[in-house]
């Protein structure tokens, strides 16, 4: 780790200004930025504490949900009115790392986290991400837990958040405030950026602008709704895939469905095709595996993961199932 | 009083968990610096050159090591348990990640940021990285066990009983490099006096790092000084004396200052040592009436090249002796390939090859429709059959039978894919565990004072099994004096020369020269009070009890015994190693692995949802801290069959997952309720206390047991450690 300065800003406006500086980043809980920069992958020389302005609130009302960016993983899954609301995200953050981790992980830098890819976490590889135009060792490499969706042939790298997979299902919005004190709203649909030929830039965020809360509509769907994430290790790991699912029956009728994935994408993995083979129809068993069966569309697998498409197939259908019973 | 067997708690357990017992990377020394490594980036070839001056300038940089300006080492003819490369000797660059200079700064951060900003030029090479592309370029060990064992071994005509044989099997298995990941990373406090070395280290032979490093640096063990109370864990990778240590010790030199040098978790994969990758090819043939007629196993371990030394992972040793077979041959072959130096872990040798062995044996199971018990038990060895001498004991039968019930193998259906339980497939599988006993010579010195309070040393360590707390329960017993007026020390190179706590022997080692120390220290105590009062009494009419002699009519204290000789304490050393029963018997542990898992077809996720084992070891110390080995053994090969793996980029030999983040161990969602259990056995034959050694046996044979849990839950018979998904969820 290099030698760097923290600054505890006394407000918003001073956070944004002083974090636009170069060789600035901001810090938040810090379970994945500390990492990242015990191993060099990261060197900013300056820090900005997000802790000094609070913005760790949890607003409902009729509408939705407000998540400010510093609310804890543990607290939001924990508020009764999420789990009553949108239990997606509840159960999204609780298959999300450990206790301990999700005590200190907050909804913004939840969101910022970057990927588990090892090549991307070793200065000793080269990465596209980490260091433009340097190659990418991984596609060729041990890519088992890598995307089958989104990849260029510069990145493959997997977007590992459970949490934003939730979003990207439920049409989140991210509130965003920048150092000339103006703000924006973003959907989390198109927060992330694939990677392309520029897999370095990873968000739509502009230097210095700051996530301030999340948005999440309420909505009959929201309330029936499930997350299934599928792994290796019992707790504590990251998706090999996962499913964010949603739905609102009328009448025996699909008139409402949101499906995401997790584990395959090279960012949080909005399945339209799902959505659409299941928009308006019957809510019986023959359709839901007939959906299923889109999920994926376009993936180009690498050599050691394919399975991961079938996986995908069996996990959405396994969610639908879940929410449709 | 019994003391010996009950289910003690250990005696340093509060200061384990209030933080009062101190590590080696805790201690610290006046003027301390510190040392941080810089690491290879290719996995090949030569250094050409190094760029200082940036790493040079930032702060607290006191000196940075290379081989342009290392100590030059010696003790090239092999002191035991030493690594002798890479030691910044030379230029050359073996393995991903390899050592190649060493930052020496005034804190541990400003070390680490300097490391970070040498720069290293390459001539590189192109590394060999993986064994499967140059198996026909294997070799023969040539220190197999140390010189103690052959690499190869056959008796009868394996392949004539193969070809003609009724049912036959021929499968490979392979297992992947395991790293031992301890709590406590290695750390090393070298400080210079002169020409006199003390260091603090954490390792699991503190008589090894003695000898190490008075070799590498030329001066007599005597004035190496090493020290290591507490170990957080070993399983093999502190056994030898590593790189790091001797660089920690060569840089205190050179700057003429106590120097620490503790490595990062990452450095823990390629520093220290880590299980081979292995393949093993195994041809098994049995007859219809279940007896087995020719057995042939063939194993290929992962080696680095040959210059850093050599180890070779024994797979094939239980299969010269687990079952009753007139033709059996074993072979041991290396395949170098541009890795760091593997060594010993967990069950070296036994975990891997009982993987591939037990695996067979539930096939073969199979083909002939036998239950998987009933064919172990036709072919059950009486005596050994590699040996051709008898068991010191054998309770496997009981283990076998005892499991069983417990487990309720009864209500095994044998067709796989036959149970269910909702959506879930449910598979039963069984493997046998064996490990060897093993006993080297080792010393101790017991010390008892008036009142009565003992004190025990040795030159051993606790790797965090128990050593102190069984120590003084020995002490204890024989002594006639509660528990709590022992105290025990160890890991203190002064102390009495104890072996590596390895092998599972440190109980069947030290336990007997404790004991032999404290029946010394009695038969004192008798004489003298033989002397005072009770003459030609023998030793069945004399007692210890409590600090005082009990004789025929009555009680003297030995208080009493030492005032009026002017003494304070009674003191014996005594040295005790294996006798003629090493000649005369086989020596083994032996054990009966149950597992159940539950597998979801669609998602392919696996889990074991049940296990229950019964094992031999012998007689039982301390039952919680034996349980405890048990329960912790099976914990270790439920992550060897499900979880662990290292993997290595083939283009570059580089480690991709060396945080124990992504390398995967069990947590506790993984682990199912254990019922682990001791068959009673209260032998003598195999040492005096009659312990066979359970470090390492309750892992042997869990990957097995899983993985026939697998194939009865869905017919998917998988070869390959440690089990995927994938490979459900795609047959």
């Amino acid at each position: 780790m290099q030698a760097f300065t923290l600054a505890r800003p006394n407000g918003l406006d001073s956070a944004t200004t002083t974090a636009a500086a170069t060789g600035t980043k901001y810090i938040a809980g810090g379970t994945d930025l500390m990492q990242l920069m015990k191993n060099n992958v990261e060197a900013p020389t300056h820090l900005v504490d997000l802790e000094p302005l609070g913005l760790s609130a949890i607003h409902i009302d009729d509408n939705g949900a407000r998540l400010e960016a510093m609310a804890r993983m543990s607290d939001v899954a924990a508020h009764p009115a999420i789990i009553a609301g949108w239990p997606v995200i509840s159960q999204a953050l609780l298959a999300s790392a450990s206790p301990q981790v999700r005590n200190m992980g907050t909804m913004g830098g939840n969101l910022l986290q970057r990927t588990r890819c090892g090549y991307f976490r070793d200065t000793g590889f080269a990465c596209n991400k980490r260091d433009p135009g340097s190659g990418c060792p991984a596609i060729p490499g041990e890519n088992r837990l890598l995307a089958i969706l989104g990849g260029s042939d510069r990145c493959i790298a997997t977007h590992p958040s459970d949490f934003a997979v939730a979003l990207v299902a439920l049409d989140a919005t991210v509130e965003l405030h920048d150092a000339g004190g103006s703000t924006r709203q973003l959907r989390v649909r198109d927060f992330h950026r694939l990677p392309g030929d520029s897999p370095q830039n990873e968000t739509n965020l502009q230097p210095g602008e700051m996530i301030t809360a999340i948005v999440v509509p309420a909505s009959p769907a929201a309330r029936r709704c499930t997350y299934l994430k599928v792994r290796d290790r019992a707790s504590f790991e990251f998706a090999l895939v996962a499913a964010a699912v949603a739905m609102q029956v009328t009448n025996g009728t699909i008139s409402d469905i949101r499906v995401a994935a997790g584990g395959v994408g090279t960012k949080p993995w909005h399945l339209p095709e799902v959505e659409a083979a299941l928009h308006g129809q019957t809510l019986n068993d023959d359709n839901l595996r007939d959906a299923a069966m889109q999920a994926g569309q376009g993936a180009r697998p690498a050599s050691q993961n394919a399975f991961k498409l079938p996986l995908l197939r069996n996990v959405v259908l396994r969610a639908l199932r879940t929410v449709a019973a | 009083m019994q003391i010996l067997g009950q289910p003690l708690n250990r005696i340093d357990g509060r200061l384990k968990v209030t933080g009062g017992a101190r590590y080696a990377g805790e201690f610290t020394a006046p003027g301390m610096l510190h040392a941080a490594l810089v690491e290879s980036t290719i996995g090949a070839g030569q250094i050409t050159g190094f760029e200082l001056s940036e790493a040079q300038a930032m702060p607290g940089v006191v000196l940075i090591i290379t081989p342009q300006n290392a100590i030059r080492l010696g003790g090239q003819n092999g002191a035991p348990q030493t690594v002798h490369a890479p030691l910044l000797q030379d230029m050359t660059v073996y393995y991903n990640r390899q050592h190649v200079a060493v930052v020496v700064a005034d804190t541990l951060d400003r070390a680490l940021a300097a490391a970070a900003s040498v720069r290293v030029h390459y001539q590189p090479g192109e590394p060999l990285t993986r064994m499967e592309s140059v198996l026909d370029q294997a070799y023969v060990p040539k220190h197999f066990r140390n010189g103690s064992r052959s690499p190869d071994s056959r008796r009868g005509d394996p392949e004539t009983a193969f070809s003609s044989a009724a049912v036959q099997l021929e499968a490979t298995y392979t297992t992947p490099i395991e790293n031992h990941n301890p709590m406590e990373p290695h750390a090393t406090l070298a400080q210079w006096n002169g020409t006199k070395l003390t260091v603090w280290h954490s390792t699991q032979g503190i008589s090894g790092t003695q000898t190490s490093f008075a070799a590498l640096f030329g001066i007599d063990p005597t004035d190496v000084h090493v020290l290591c109370p507490f170990l957080g864990g070993g399983f093999g990778c502190k056994g030898n004396t590593w790189p790091p240590a001797i660089l920690a010790a060569m840089a205190a030199k050179m700057v003429g200052r106590p120097v620490r040098l503790a490595i990062t978790r990452e450095q823990m994969f390629t520093s220290n040592g880590y299980r081979p990758q292995t393949i093993q090819k195994l041809r098994f043939a049995a007859g219809q009436d279940g007896r087995l007629v020719s057995m042939r196993h063939d194993g290929f371990s992962q080696m680095s090249m040959p210059a850093l030394g050599e180890y070779s992972e024994p797979v094939a040793l239980a299969t010269e002796m687990l079952y009753a077979c007139d033709n059996v041959a074993v072979t041991h072959r290396l395949v170098a390939t541009n890795a760091s130096l593997p060594t010993y872990m967990r069950a070296p040798g036994e975990a891997p090859g009982n993987f591939a062995l037990e695996s067979a044996m539930d096939e073969l199971a199979a083909q002939l429709q036998l239950d998987p018990i009933e064919f172990r038990l036709r072919n059950y060895a009486e005596i050994d059959p590699h040996e051709n001498k008898p068991f010191a004991s054998k309770a496997l039968r009981a283990c076998y039978a005892m499991g069983a019930e417990a487990f309720g193998w009864s209500r095994r259906n044998p067709a796989p894919r036959s149970m269910r339980d909702g959506r879930y497939l449910v598979g039963m599988g069984m493997a046998t565990s064996t490990y060897p006993t093993n006993r080297s010579p080792a010393s101790a010195r017991v010390s008892i004072g008036a009142n009565g309070a003992t004190l025990v040393q040795a030159g051993s360590q606790d790797i965090g099994t128990g050593t102190y707390t069984v120590m003084a329960q020995t002490a204890a017993q024989t002594l006639g004096i509660p528990l709590g007026w022992v105290r025990v020390q160890l890991g203190d190179s002064n102390l009495p020369k104890a072996p590596v706590s390895g092998g599972s022997m440190t109980v069947a080692s030290l336990g007997p020269a404790v004991l032999a120390a404290c029946q010394s220290v009695r038969g004192k105590l008798f004489d003298m009070a033989r002397a005072d009062r009770w003459q030609g009494a023998s030793d069945q009419a004399l007692n210890l009890a409590n600090g005082a002699v009990v004789g025929p009519d009555g009680r003297i204290p030995i208080a009493e015994l030492m005032a009026h000789r002017g003494m304070q304490a009674v003191e014996s050393t005594a040295h005790a190693e294996s006798g003629p029963e090493k000649q005369q018997y086989s020596m083994h542990a032996f054990g009966a692995q149950f597992a159940e898992v539950r597998v979801d077809p669609e998602l392919g996720e696996i889990r074991v949802a049940r296990y229950v084992a019964a094992f031999d070891g012998g007689r039982i110390l301390n039952a919680k801290t034996a349980r405890s080995q048990l329960i912790g053994g099976i914990v270790y090969g439920i992550g060897m069959a499900l979880l662990e793996q290292t993997h290595v980029d083939e283009e570059t030999g580089r480690v991709v997952n060396a945080n124990i983040a992504e390398y995967l161990v069990p947590v506790n969602a993984d682990v199912p309720p254990i019922e682990a259990f001791f068959v009673p056995n209260d032998e003598r034959r195999s040492n005096p206390l009659g312990a066979k050694g359970i470090g390492e046996l309750p892992m042997v044979g869990v990957a097995a047991a899983v993985v026939n849990a697998v194939w009865h839950a869905t017919g998917v018979r998988v070869r390959q450690l440690p089990i995927r998904l994938e490979e459900i969820i795609t047959s």
